[in-house]
């Protein structure tokens, strides 16, 4: 096992141009995403998906505008990993997740397990595409192409630990410049998830960016949904003995 | 109370051009929610199968039925469920992984077991053939039989979406309840011509359907204003209405049918412009239809109940206010207990 690789995003130095939206779709040849006009924005992606795995935010406050590439967050306690059937979604050597097109046959449980709302079905091709944090890059000692075309790095791509630190490196700077409303998301491994393998900087609240507040992996409940599940079986397991004439 | 609380911060939340933050469950109408009804009703069949082997003088028609209830409910079940695949030709990749943390791959196991002990169960049962096997697959399918009622809420449960993460606890209670109701309903219509087998078909059903009343009640009581989804659902809404009253009705068709005057008396009567003191050719008849109409609600019901649940966890993912709401309810809860401990 290698060190635990990572992306950190600041969004503060993102400029929206999308490289990295172009740069994925290139190296991992994600087929179009639909050429829809949303007239909201300057963002016609919308979101993550199958076909999309990175997006660039767009949104227009006020006083700024706020920008941010959003992917995959590559979780420490990953739902879509726990919930997977097939064995398909596995952690690789980097501590990425990464979904095997081949063996993958398409079951859905992984698209509404994510907090994030990540990982999607592509339904002309049946299976669950998302983000590899460029597995086979890395394994040829490359850095994933999102990052690799960031022009401002906005995009870091690194050991985690390293990344962390940086990170809480440019906070404290933006904080002594006097950007109080900058935070970090996703970096802390207590958090729900056990922290993002792909974190970020942000500028606003995360679910301005679309991005849930509090994120919990599902199944750190699942032990509690299996015990009320048992007594529910006991209890119909006890109505049906209930109902059954013992006697005639 | 709950309802009025949660009201409130629904208007003052902000989210990224109002597009939701998970993603919806992709599974297909009608595959998804009839798999839950057949897989149900298949489990609860196989509890009747198990307990009619345990019985002093086991009927032979009651058991022959109940083990085709259990085979065939999963049969289809385990069709429609191959079909909701993106890859359905990959379906067998389900058994390269026994994987506890995973609902999914649990209920594939499950789903094999209980298969595989319903066909036994049924094919000796209609062939006569190794009277044995047939017996212990009945009776080991009673202990497959609760899980696989059961085991699908907590793979609806064990997601992101809102609606159903929450509602953990109930959903079991109302799956398992929404299974004996329409197990019991195809009981009763597989014994319209023989009342006197009947009884425990019909307890069965209207045991089911009180269950998934009440826990349909508590679920949506402790939910707060995430039981918005289920009570905008109409189909949610008709489920309720179709299990309480097939429940009642079922309840009211032991009256015409039963042989004295004892339950002649009382409201059930006062309902009923049916002969219920006597056991004569119309108090057969009247029971018939009152059973009918009743194994027809249930039956709706639980069909109405599994494709409410899927439609409501859906419009709850949809809606990015009842996932960011809830979680900035919880974070502003952990700091004041930060502040006040």
């Amino acid at each position: 096992m290698s060190e635990r690789m990572g992306f950190f995003t600041d969004t503060s130095v993102c400029i929206g141009c999308k490289a990295c939206e172009v740069a994925c779709k290139e190296w991992n040849d994600v087929p179009d995403d639909g050429f829809v006009f949303r007239a909201t924005s300057y963002d016609n992606t919308g979101a993550l998906g199958a076909s999309t795995w990175r997006h660039v935010a767009f949104v227009e406050t006020a006083d700024n505008w706020l920008m941010a590439s959003d992917v995959c967050k590559h979780c420490t306690h990953a739902a879509c990993l726990d919930v997977c059937p097939t064995g398909a979604l596995f952690r690789t050597e980097f501590d990425t997740v990464v979904v095997q097109a081949d063996v993958c046959n398409g079951c859905g449980y992984c698209v509404p397990a994510c907090p994030y709302g990540v990982i999607d079905r592509r339904e002309d091709d049946g299976r669950a595409w998302k983000c590899t944090m460029c597995y086979d890059r890395q394994r040829g000692g490359l850095e994933p192409a999102c990052s690799k075309a960031c022009p401002t790095d906005s995009i870091q791509f690194g050991p985690l630990d390293e990344l962390r630190e940086r990170a809480d490196e440019r906070l404290a700077a933006l904080h002594a410049q006097g950007r109080s409303e900058a935070r970090l998301y996703g970096e802390s491994p207590g958090d729900g998830v056990g922290g993002d393998g792909a974190f970020f900087l942000l500028m606003a609240e995360p679910e301005v960016y679309g991005l849930p507040p509090d994120p919990v992996v599902t199944t750190r409940d699942l032990p509690s949904m299996w015990r009320w599940a048992a007594a529910a079986a006991l209890t119909m397991a006890a109505a049906a003995a209930a109902s059954t004439t013992w006697r005639r | 109370m709950a309802r009025e609380r949660a009201m409130v911060p629904k208007a003052e939340f902000s989210s990224y051009y109002g597009r939701p933050v998970i993603k919806a469950p992709i599974w297909h109408e009608p595959n998804m929610p009839l798999y839950l009804y057949l897989g149900g009703v298949s489990g609860a069949c196989a509890v009747s199968a198990a307990l009619e082997e345990l019985r002093a003088e086991p009927s032979r028609r009651l058991g022959t039925l109940a083990r085709l209830g259990s085979a065939l409910g999963c049969a289809t079940g385990a069709i429609f469920l191959v079909t909701e695949l993106g890859r359905p030709e990959r379906f067998l990749n389900m058994m390269r992984v026994f994987k506890p943390t995973s609902p999914m791959s649990m209920g594939s196991w499950i789903l094999a077991a209980h298969g595989g002990l319903s066909a036994v169960a049924a094919g000796s049962a209609v062939t006569g053939v190794l009277p044995w096997a047939g017996r212990s697959a009945a009776l080991a399918s009673g202990v497959t039989g609760p899980l696989m009622s059961t085991y699908t809420a907590v793979l609806v449960a064990d997601t992101a979406v809102p609606a159903w993460h929450e509602a953990r606890r109930e959903l079991p209670f109302l799956f398992a309840g929404s299974a004996m109701a329409g197990a019991g309903a195809l009981g009763m219509l597989a014994t319209l011509a023989m009342p006197e087998e009947a009884a425990p078909v019909r307890r069965m059903a209207v045991l089911g359907a009180a269950l998934e009343t009440v826990a349909g009640a508590v679920m949506e009581r402790r939910l707060g204003a995430l039981a918005e989804p289920y009570r905008r659902e109409p189909l949610m809404r008709a489920a309720r209405l179709l299990t309480a009253g097939g429940g009642a009705l079922a309840a009211l068709s032991a009256v015409p049918a039963r042989r004295t005057g004892r339950t002649g008396r009382g409201a059930l009567a006062a309902l009923s412009t049916l002969p219920s003191r006597r056991t004569g050719r119309g108090g057969r008849v009247a029971g018939m239809v009152l059973a009918a109409a009743a194994a027809a609600a249930l039956t709706a019901g639980a069909v109405c109940t599994r494709f409410g649940v899927l439609r409501a966890g859906r419009a709850s993912a949809e809606d990015p206010a009842y996932t960011i709401v809830p979680q900035r309810e919880r974070l502003a809860a952990a700091e004041r207990d930060q502040v006040s401990g």
